[in-house]
């Protein structure tokens, strides 16, 4: 088993990246190659062009800008897990990324790898969506902003033009008094998740939910946000058997039916998983600001 | 038909130079280039950790990368470990004493594992072996003497 015949390019810079994309068909954007290379070397892919972003200068940065935390599209995964600014302040993907696959394939797999390939159970495609994450994406007509609600268009389809890539995605930071969770359940450590729950929280002082955010993933091609529920929690006190009624109504969000696991299965850990991750959530309001 | 390109690889210390297609992986180039077969290839896509290899320092799982991709770095294979060729590196002396392999198949992608998750966390906890060593799947073993050879080998490093 080895990958398909195709040529190689290994561009320096994001402006010849467009200029490939633009001039070459059938072309394909290799990242951290954590999807893309299994991909090729079973062959679901046969790309003539394989456009290598590994030696593009300037991708792989992690900086704070108008609140929100900026990322460079080819951050490797270990860069993020090991920031202390992502630490700080986006403990969610922080939280979210020590599940994200082996170290050995997170010294590889990228951020934008991981947004632009669109797994319905990626971690990190979970915590884009939990975070109204905006994405930078460059083509032959300049840079473009994308809120990521719209980038999956269907699945595993990103909102791409054939001429474009991903340069940067930017995720808003919370307060610093924020709760967050990120709780998966999946069969063997490090397996894409069979259903993912990332919840975050702001209260008031008298204990009342202010603010709040709750996405799950695997359930369907997309992250799905529960809306409904975000809403209800406003004004609520967070407590064990009021959240059981709360995300009861889950179960009715529609869900996979795979070789994994039926609909059913995933629309009762999506009630479960919602519940466990608001819990966890609330319990650590304030926290980092005491330490 | 296939597209060639040369390229410059540090491969366990020794700079190695090659003509390789381009669509030939890392493990391929170290094990039908280079004749370093202690990679060992078992899904071919990036599930079984057998062909873990450590690539600038860091473990990557080699049938994942393209050879073209190590031009200019440094990759270090488990025939890299040892110190010569008469000594065992305390990792692969405390895998022999606890008998920490069967077959030996997953062996060097466990060793290049261990050899990251050592250096950046000399004394780590049974637990913490073995979320470190789930990338890497043994058929025989059941992981048992795997992580108890694991954790003595932290301790003989820790000592030495």
């Amino acid at each position: 088993m080895k990958p398909p015949a195709f040529s190689y390019h290994d561009p320096r810079s994001t402006a010849d990246v467009v200029g490939l994309l633009a001039t070459l068909d059938n072309a394909k954007l290799l990242a951290g190659g954590q999807s893309l290379m299994p991909m090729l070397n079973i062959r679901f892919v046969l790309p003539d062009h394989v456009i290598d972003l590994n030696r593009v200068d300037g991708l792989s940065t992690i900086r704070e800008s108008n609140g929100a935390l900026e990322i460079g599209a080819m951050t490797r995964q270990r860069d993020i897990e090991f920031s202390d600014l992502v630490r700080r302040r986006c403990p969610l993907m922080h939280e979210a990324i020590a599940q994200v696959g082996h170290r050995q394939t997170r010294n590889r797999g990228t951020l934008g790898g991981s947004l632009c390939h669109l797994d319905p159970a990626a971690e990190l495609v979970t915590v884009a969506a939990a975070l109204d994450a905006t994405l930078t994406v460059t083509g032959k007509s300049g840079a473009r902003s994308i809120d990521f609600s719209v980038f999956p268009v269907a699945y595993m389809t990103p909102a791409l033009e054939p001429d474009e890539l991903l340069t940067a995605a930017a995720f808003p930071c919370w307060s610093e008094r924020h709760g967050f969770a990120f709780v998966e359940f999946s069969r063997r450590h490090g397996d894409f998740a069979i259903v993912a729950a990332a919840a975050l929280l702001e209260e008031d002082d008298g204990g009342k939910v202010t603010r709040a955010s709750v996405t799950l993933g695997g359930m369907r091609p997309a992250p799905a946000r529960a809306r409904e529920l975000e809403r209800a929690l406003v004004g609520e006190k967070i407590a064990e058997q009021r959240l059981r009624e709360l995300c009861e109504p889950l179960r009715q969000l529609e869900a996979i039916d795979d070789i994994h696991a039926p609909a059913s299965y995933r629309q009762q850990l999506a009630t479960v998983l919602s519940r466990r991750a608001l819990l966890k959530a609330h319990q650590r309001i304030g926290a980092r600001a005491r330490s | 038909m296939s597209e060639m390109r040369t390229i410059a690889v540090t491969v366990n210390g020794a700079r190695r130079e090659a003509a390789v297609p381009v669509r030939e992986t890392l493990a391929d180039f170290l094990r039908h280039r280079l004749s370093l077969t202690g990679t060992h290839l078992g899904c071919e896509h990036g599930v079984c950790g057998a062909c873990t290899v450590l690539f600038d320092g860091n473990s990557a799982r080699s049938c994942l990368m393209l050879a073209v991709q190590a031009d200019g770095h440094e990759v270090m294979t488990v025939e890299g470990i040892a110190p010569d060729a008469d000594t065992l590196h305390p990792l692969q002396a405390a895998f022999h004493d606890h008998h920490g392999l069967q077959c030996g198949f997953c062996t060097p992608g466990i060793l290049t594992t261990l050899i990251e998750l050592l250096r950046d966390n000399p004394d780590p906890t049974e637990h913490e072996i073995r979320i470190g060593l789930s990338g890497n799947l043994c058929r025989c073993t059941g992981y048992h003497n795997i992580v108890v050879a694991a954790l003595d080998a932290a301790k003989r490093m820790r000592g030495s």
